[in-house]
Parts: C-alpha cells; sequence; structure tokens
C-alpha cells in the first residue's frame, strides 16, 4: 500500500519524513486568518470605480490590429477597458453568439448559419506568400504555390534552378483558421494542401519558423508581416498595401480577405464607441500604419 | 446530545469533501464523453480511430494518424528515457552516497517542475536546427519529441523505481553479498529483478505522462496528418490535435476534438489502471 | 571479465547517467538565465505588457499568476484537506476509501489538456462564467486536489496515536481532537502540498489557456480574463513576439519554481531535523 501510494504521489514523495514540528494552537489559527484574509482580499480586489468593460475575442488575425486600436482608444477613453482575446475565429463567431464576449473577430466570411450577426468590417487584409530573407526567390505564380502546398513540387531547385535552398518546409494553419480557410479559397481552389505540410496554430508561429529555416515557405496576414520574413510576389504583383484603396483590392493583389468584428445585437455604448472610434481619421492612420486596408 | 449531532455534522461534510475527487473525476468524464461520443457514434467507432483522413472543414473526422502519432512519440521517449531513468535511479537507491543523494535526487524531481512550454520552447530553438542541419529532415520529428518528452518523464520513471528498489528488502543484498558477490551483483540479481514490477509500473506511469504531455509536443512535432514512419518525420499526437484546433473549431469539428479526448482519456486511464494492477500484485 | 572491473564500469555508468541528468538540468536553467538575464529588470517586473508584449514589462502577468495560484489552492486546501482528514481519521479501509483513493490516483494522472476541455466546457460554456481567472482557477482546483490530498494524508498519519488517545482521554471530541491535535502538527506537510500546488498552477499552460483565456491587460477581478506568466511565455515565445522577453519571462517563472522546490525541501529537512531530535 505503501510503494502504491507513493506511485501517485507524481514526482514528490514524502512518507520518508514525518511532520513533526510542533506548530502550537495560536499560529494555526493565524495561518487561518491569513487565508481567509487573502480570500477576501481576492473576492473584494475588484475595483469600485465605474467602468465599462468591453469584452472581444476570436481571430488571432485580427487581434493584433484589436490590441493597437483598444491601446490608444483606451488612451482617450480611461472609462472603457477593453479585453482582448484570441482564440480564433470560429471561437469569435461562438462567442458573439453566446455572448461569452461583447464582440467576436473573424477573419473570414460568415457562413450561412452565422449570417443573422451583425457584421462590422474593421479594414481589408492582404495573405501573403513569405519565405526566409536568405531564399533570394521573389515572385512565385498562384500555380507553383498550388504545386508546392500539395506536394507536386518538392525542392526550391524545381522553382529557381539557381536556388541554394532545399527541400522545401511547408507551413501551413491547422483546418479551421480564417487564415487557412482564405487561402484555399482564394490561391488553392480544389487542390487539397498535403498531409505531410507542417501545422502551426498561429500566424506568429509561422513567421517565426520561417524566420528560422532557409528552406520555409508559409502565409500569414499582411498585417504580421516584420523584417524578419520576406513577402514574395504573387503572380508579379507585390502586396503593397498601404497604396490600395478599398476599390483596388479586387483588381490588385488577389489574396485578399475581410476583418469582420462580430456581434449579437446592433452594438451600442462602449461597443459603438470604439467602432466610431475605428471609422474616425485616427484609426484609419493606425489600420494604415499596420498594413491594412481601412474602410472608408 | 449537542456535540454528537454536530460530530455527525462534521462527519457528513468531511464525507462530501472526500468525494470531491472522485467527483471531479465523474464530472470530467461525463463533460468529455457527452461532448465526444456523438461524433464517434455519427463517423462510427471503426472509421473514427482507424480511418486516415482528418478534414474537419469536410466533416471528416479520423483520427489513426494521430494514435499512431502518439504511440511512436511515447515509444521514443521511452527508448530514451527508461534506460537512462533506471540508471538514475539504480544509481541513487544503491551506489549514491548521502550527500551525493541529497544534491542529485531533488535536481531531478525539479526536472519535473520545470514548465513543460519552457521545454517546448528550448526544444524549438536549440534542437530543432540541430536536428535539421546535422540529421536532416525539417528538424520538426518524432526524434525531437521524444528526446524532450523523455527527459520531461525522466523525473516520473527515476522517483517511482527509486521507491521501488528502496522498498527491496536488505536482507537480499546481504544474501547475494554473503554469496561472494559484488555489490553491483547483487543489485543485478537480486534488488532489480526484486523490484521489478514496481519499475514496470513506473514504466508505464511515464507511458501515460508522455502520451499526456501537451505543450512542448505542439511546438516540436510539427503537427503534419501523416503517419510517421521514419524518426525525422513529422507527427501529430492526440493531445496537439485538440490543442492546436480547439481555438478555431465549432461545432462538428469540436466535437470531433472532444472525441480525441475521450480515445485519450480511455488511453490514459487504461495505462493508470494497468499500473494500479501491476503494483497490488506486486504488493501481494 | 573479472567482476570487480564489472562492477567499476557499472557504476561508472550509472554515475554518468545521474551527471548527465543534472547536466540537462543545469543546461535549462542556465541557457534560459543567460538569454534572459539581459532583460530582466525591475521595470521589466513591474512595468504592464505593451503592444501584444512586444513592450514593457510582465505586470499584468504576474498578477493574473498571483490570482490564479491564489485562488485555485484556496478553494482545493479544503477539499483536499478534508479528503485526508475523512480517509484518516473518520474512517478504516472500506468501499468508500477505495473508490475516493481510486478517483484521486485517476485525477493525478489526467493530462492536462483534458482538464482543459472539461474546465472550457463545463466552466467557460455551460456554467457561462467565460474565459476568466475564476474558470482556470476552478480546473486548476481540480488538478492538484490530488497532491493535495496525498501530502496532506501523509503528515496526517505520520502523528503519532498516542497524542490522538491522549486526547480522547481528556474527554476531547474527534473534530477537537482533530483541530487542536491532529491539525496543528500536520500543518508543514499540509503547508508543503499547497506550495507543490502552486507550483502546478504557476507552470500549467495548456488548462489555463483553455479556461483563464490569455487578455493581457491587469484582470480586476476573479470573474476577469487573465494571462498567466507561463502562458505568456507561450503566446510571446511561440509567435516571435519578442525573443528577449520571452526568455526573461522564462526565467521569471523558473525562479519562481525553483523558489518553491527549496521552500518545499527546506520544509522537508526541517521535518527530519525534527524527526530525529
Amino acid at each position: 500500500m505503501k510503494l502504491h501510494n507513493k506511485l501517485f504521489n507524481k514526482d514528490y514523495s514524502f512518507q520518508n519524513y514525518n511532520f513533526k514540528v510542533n506548530f502550537s494552537p495560536g499560529s494555526f489559527k493565524a495561518i487561518i486568518a491569513l487565508v481567509i484574509l487573502s480570500v477576501f482580499y481576492c473576492l473584494c480586489a475588484p475595483g469600485y470605480c465605474e467602468t465599462k468593460k468591453l469584452m472581444i475575442a476570436g481571430s488571432t488575425s485580427v487581434q493584433p490590429i484589436a490590441e493597437k486600436l483598444s491601446e490608444h482608444f483606451m488612451q482617450k477613453h480611461p472609462n472603457i477597458k477593453i479585453e482582448i482575446q484570441g482564440g480564433g475565429s470560429s471561437a469569435g463567431v461562438q462567442a458573439a453568439l453566446s455572448g461569452a464576449a461583447d464582440i467576436g473577430m473573424s477573419s473570414r466570411d460568415l457562413v450561412a448559419s452565422e449570417s443573422h450577426l451583425k457584421t462590422f468590417t474593421v479594414a481589408y487584409d492582404a495573405i501573403v506568400m513569405i519565405v526566409n530573407p536568405q531564399n533570394h526567390i521573389e515572385n512565385i505564380s498562384r500555380d507553383e504555390i498550388r504545386k508546392i502546398f500539395a506536394f507536386d513540387i518538392t525542392a526550391w531547385n524545381k522553382i529557381n534552378a539557381s536556388s541554394e535552398c532545399g527541400v522545401i518546409t511547408v507551413l501551413t494553419r491547422e483546418d479551421g483558421s480564417g487564415t487557412r480557410g482564405a487561402f484555399e479559397e482564394l490561391i488553392m481552389g480544389t487542390v487539397e494542401i498535403a498531409a505531410r505540410a507542417l501545422v502551426q496554430d498561429s500566424t506568429g508561429s509561422i513567421r517565426e519558423i520561417v524566420a528560422n529555416d532557409i528552406d520555409a515557405i508559409g502565409y500569414i496576414s499582411f498585417g504580421s508581416l516584420n523584417q524578419k520574413v520576406k513577402a514574395l510576389a504573387v503572380d508579379g504583383i507585390k502586396p503593397e498595401t498601404k497604396s490600395f484603396t478599398e476599390a483596388d483590392i479586387s483588381r490588385k493583389y488577389k489574396v485578399i480577405r475581410p476583418f469582420l468584428f462580430l456581434s449579437k445585437e446592433e452594438p451600442q455604448g462602449a461597443a459603438r464607441e470604439f467602432m466610431n472610434y475605428i471609422r474616425s481619421e485616427e484609426g484609419i492612420a493606425i489600420i494604415k500604419a499596420e498594413g491594412l486596408v481601412p474602410v472608408l | 446530545m449537542k456535540q454528537a449531532v454536530r460530530e455527525a455534522f462534521i462527519s457528513k461534510i468531511l464525507l462530501l469533501t472526500a468525494l470531491s475527487s472522485i467527483g471531479a473525476l465523474t464530472l470530467i468524464t461525463v463533460f468529455i464523453f457527452a461532448e465526444g461520443l456523438p461524433v464517434i457514434f455519427k463517423t462510427g467507432f471503426f472509421d473514427f480511430i482507424f480511418g486516415m483522413k482528418w478534414k474537419p472543414s469536410r466533416g471528416i473526422f479520423s483520427i489513426f494518424p494521430m494514435i499512431a502519432g502518439s504511440f511512436a512519440v511515447m515509444a521514443g521517449a521511452m527508448l530514451v528515457s527508461v534506460p537512462f531513468a533506471l540508471c538514475c535511479s539504480i544509481y541513487l537507491a544503491e551506489f549514491a552516497g548521502r550527500t551525493t543523494r541529497a544534491i542529485v535526487k531533488p535536481a531531478i524531481e525539479l526536472l519535473a517542475g520545470i514548465p513543460s512550454v519552457v521545454y517546448g520552447f528550448i526544444g524549438v530553438t536549440v534542437l530543432v536546427p540541430f536536428i535539421k542541419n546535422n540529421i536532416g529532415g525539417n528538424g520538426f520529428s518524432v526524434l525531437g519529441c521524444s528526446i524532450v518528452l523523455g527527459i520531461m518523464v525522466l523525473p516520473t520513471i527515476t522517483s517511482i523505481s527509486y521507491d521501488a528498489l528502496r522498498a527491496v528488502p536488505d536482507s537480499y543484498r546481504e544474501g547475494a553479498l554473503a554469496l561472494g558477490a559484488t555489490r553491483w551483483q547483487a543489485v543485478k540479481m537480486a534488488v532489480v529483478p526484486a523490484a521489478g514490477s514496481g519499475i514496470i509500473a513506473a514504466v508505464i506511469l511515464g507511458m501515460g505522462r508522455a502520451i499526456g504531455e501537451t505543450m512542448a509536443v505542439i511546438m516540436i512535432a510539427g503537427n503534419s496528418l501523416i503517419i510517421p514512419l521514419s524518426p525525422l518525420d513529422p507527427v501529430r499526437t492526440l493531445t496537439s490535435n485538440i490543442a492546436l484546433e480547439m481555438g478555431y473549431a465549432s461545432g462538428m469539428h469540436r466535437q470531433a476534438l472532444f472525441a480525441t479526448g475521450v480515445i485519450l482519456f480511455v488511453i490514459i486511464m487504461a495505462l493508470n489502471i494497468l499500473a494500479t494492477r501491476v503494483i497490488k500484485r506486486a504488493v501481494r | 571479465m573479472n567482476s570487480r572491473t564489472e562492477e567499476k564500469i557499472a557504476v561508472n555508468i550509472l554515475r554518468l547517467a545521474a551527471l548527465s541528468a543534472i547536466a540537462v538540468l543545469l543546461f535549462v536553467i542556465i541557457y534560459v538565465a543567460y538569454k534572459g538575464a539581459g532583460s530582466l529588470t525591475m521595470t521589466f517586473i513591474f512595468e504592464n505588457p505593451r503592444d501584444m508584449g512586444r513592450e514593457g514589462g510582465i505586470f499584468s502577468a504576474i498578477v493574473s499568476t498571483f490570482y490564479l495560484a491564489a485562488l485555485s489552492s484556496m478553494i482545493a486546501t479544503p477539499l483536499g484537506v478534508g479528503t485526508a482528514i475523512y480517509l484518516c481519521e473518520y474512517t478504516t479501509e472500506s468501499a468508500v476509501t477505495k473508490i475516493v483513493r481510486f478517483g484521486s490516483d485517476c485525477l493525478a494522472g489526467v493530462p492536462s489538456i483534458i482538464f482543459g476541455l472539461f474546465g472550457f466546457v463545463l466552466f467557460v460554456i455551460y456554467l457561462k462564467l467565460g474565459w476568466c481567472l475564476l474558470s482556470g482557477a476552478l480546473t486548476m482546483t481540480f488538478m492538484i486536489l490530488p497532491t493535495i490530498i496525498r501530502t496532506s494524508e501523509e503528515a496526517i498519519k505520520s502523528v503519532s496515536y498516542e497524542l490522538r488517545e491522549a486526547s480522547y482521554s481528556l474527554g476531547a471530541t474527534r473534530w477537537q481532537t482533530i483541530t487542536k491535535i491532529v491539525l496543528p502538527q500536520a500543518v508543514p506537510g499540509i503547508i508543503t502540498g499547497v506550495i507543490l500546488g502552486v507550483g502546478r498552477s504557476i507552470s500549467e499552460t495548456a488548462a489555463v489557456i483553455f479556461t483563464a483565456g490569455s487578455a493581457l491587460a491587469t484582470p480586476e477581478s476573479i470573474l476577469e480574463s487573465g494571462r498567466t506568466l507561463a502562458v505568456h511565455f507561450y503566446i510571446i515565445a511561440r509567435e516571435g513576439i519578442s525573443m528577449e522577453r520571452a526568455f526573461a519571462t522564462a526565467l521569471v517563472l523558473i525562479i519562481f519554481i525553483l523558489l518553491i522546490n527549496i521552500i518545499t525541501y527546506a520544509l522537508m529537512n526541517k521535518f527530519i531535523a525534527g524527526k530525529k531530535t
């Protein structure tokens, strides 16, 4: 029995030791009092001030811009507190439906069963193909992308004979991700992404792996692009959204999708104010600075 | 009289708290199964377990590659960990001096305290590039997972086999020594066999921990949906499948992840119960 | 081969294995310290993160971690200690104790991701608590319960029977004996269990991220979401938001874990010393 007890005591074992330090009943009471006090502290600590709270949850692609906007917004409206939560587009839809969040974030268009939600387009986003900066390739065709993600082309020298890179490390997002949904719809079409592709569950980790692996290729949201990776031109067009306007989107860089805020009811109060802020001059400037296309 | 009532009342309250752990276990089982079973029934038990395709966006849910992945990673972790852990526990239990033991044992236990995300991150920044540059593949592999998991389960296996070895009565050692054996021979031929079932239980529990680990695996495994055929192949385990897709899943897809949880839960419970059995037999 | 030579070789191999285990531990600690120490300053600890953790410090994460660890151990301790008292003082080996032990053993083996799934459906969805520290803490309560039960049980068992008998012979009731005699003696052991539980709450990621969420702001109540240190580390490290800050966060985590291990170890050694005198 002793051994049996020991087994399930995870990694710490005690029964070799006897606990025989004398704790007087007085100090025992003191400890209990301390515990109870700290319970009260924890329960009563919530501030008494009148702050309005706004809970936003959903797509990790929308999250960076939402965080940026909310940081500036909260500076101007100290009485409103915005909490932003990742989780993913579907979680965002769920959260908006169930009321777990005031606003859900989605980086894909709603499907029919979700269409009764109220939508607010924060901005448009381009999906960019990224490679390691040491990879000398600059342009890639949509056909080549399809072949790479289907594992019909597996080496970089099949794309560019002079390439020094080796076997392609193909990175994709997990099934259900808004970015993947948009990528499949806009580029892959009917071709399936091969099962061998490495799967990561966030834009950031795809970017991080590409930054560290000379052979890697992946796709991320334009808003998440940074210096550590290189964006490829697709079919000869560089993704430079700063010069795009809403009307240009469909004509120029084809790989584009909306960033949505979702809510069950028509947004009011803090939510409405935040949305107005997003449409304000300041909000638009922030959106542009992040490389997204604002809604004018 | 009043005191008797109070005592009875207190004993009832204590009984209630005592039932909290089994209550928690029941709640967990009920909720995981209630969410997960519908998908398993809808897909068909056999198809769900042995099918090859996992395509949630098309409503195809089969988890054989993940089951294979979990077991591949677990086997690899055991290959790394078991010899190591046995050496450590035998050394600590039979050969180490008091001071050495006082330093080495807590150090190994500390290995268990380091958060799994830290292991995962070091795996990604150190081990994955090392494997890619020196061994082959793209680094995200069964091999990398096995090494990191091997280190993570080392303390579990070491400390339980240590206890099993210490539980062997000294008469075994003395008997062997009296027959002219060296201490090593005594340990090899008398002590280790006597602690056998405790050591086996330690390994089984180590297996459970390796299969159940999530955060380190998700960072190092690569999470491809293939059955790994070489140690350098990327792999997706049951746990990483859940953690990877939970964020974006809804409806059937989310239920399918709970169904993955059901299978994981059943495997872990089977291993736990097996370990308990082995130990009970040993105690008799 | 001579049996003496064989022994020598064998013992050296065993020693080498133990040394390499320590080498791995040292490597992890030194690697994290080397990469993280540069960014670990007072301002880093006492400033809130900005720009998703790219700038600023980790104060809000420390606050969330504190709430989560404190709350979960506060709920788990009475349950765990109550269970231990019941098992040791109120009953002999019976069907009930078997069930209770089975429950606690199995709970100890359940992987954290399963706790995460469960906490997510029960607390976040079903009880409509949403992602918040309370949901996270309730989930962690279940995770650390077996540890607290085990350690408290050992601590209570180790209190000598003479003391109990003396108390009973003075006419004390069972409950009086427990609260006045047994528990005060067992407090150090119970505290050890609680500290170990706190350690698990601090280092847990999978179960916490699904239940407490990952909101970056400082939580003002337990009904708000919060991002614990481990979750913060996971997110900023995995997404490459800031490597220096990720390592500094990991260093803070490891320092906490080291402290916890040193405290428990010191407590245990004190008991051994106490036992001898």
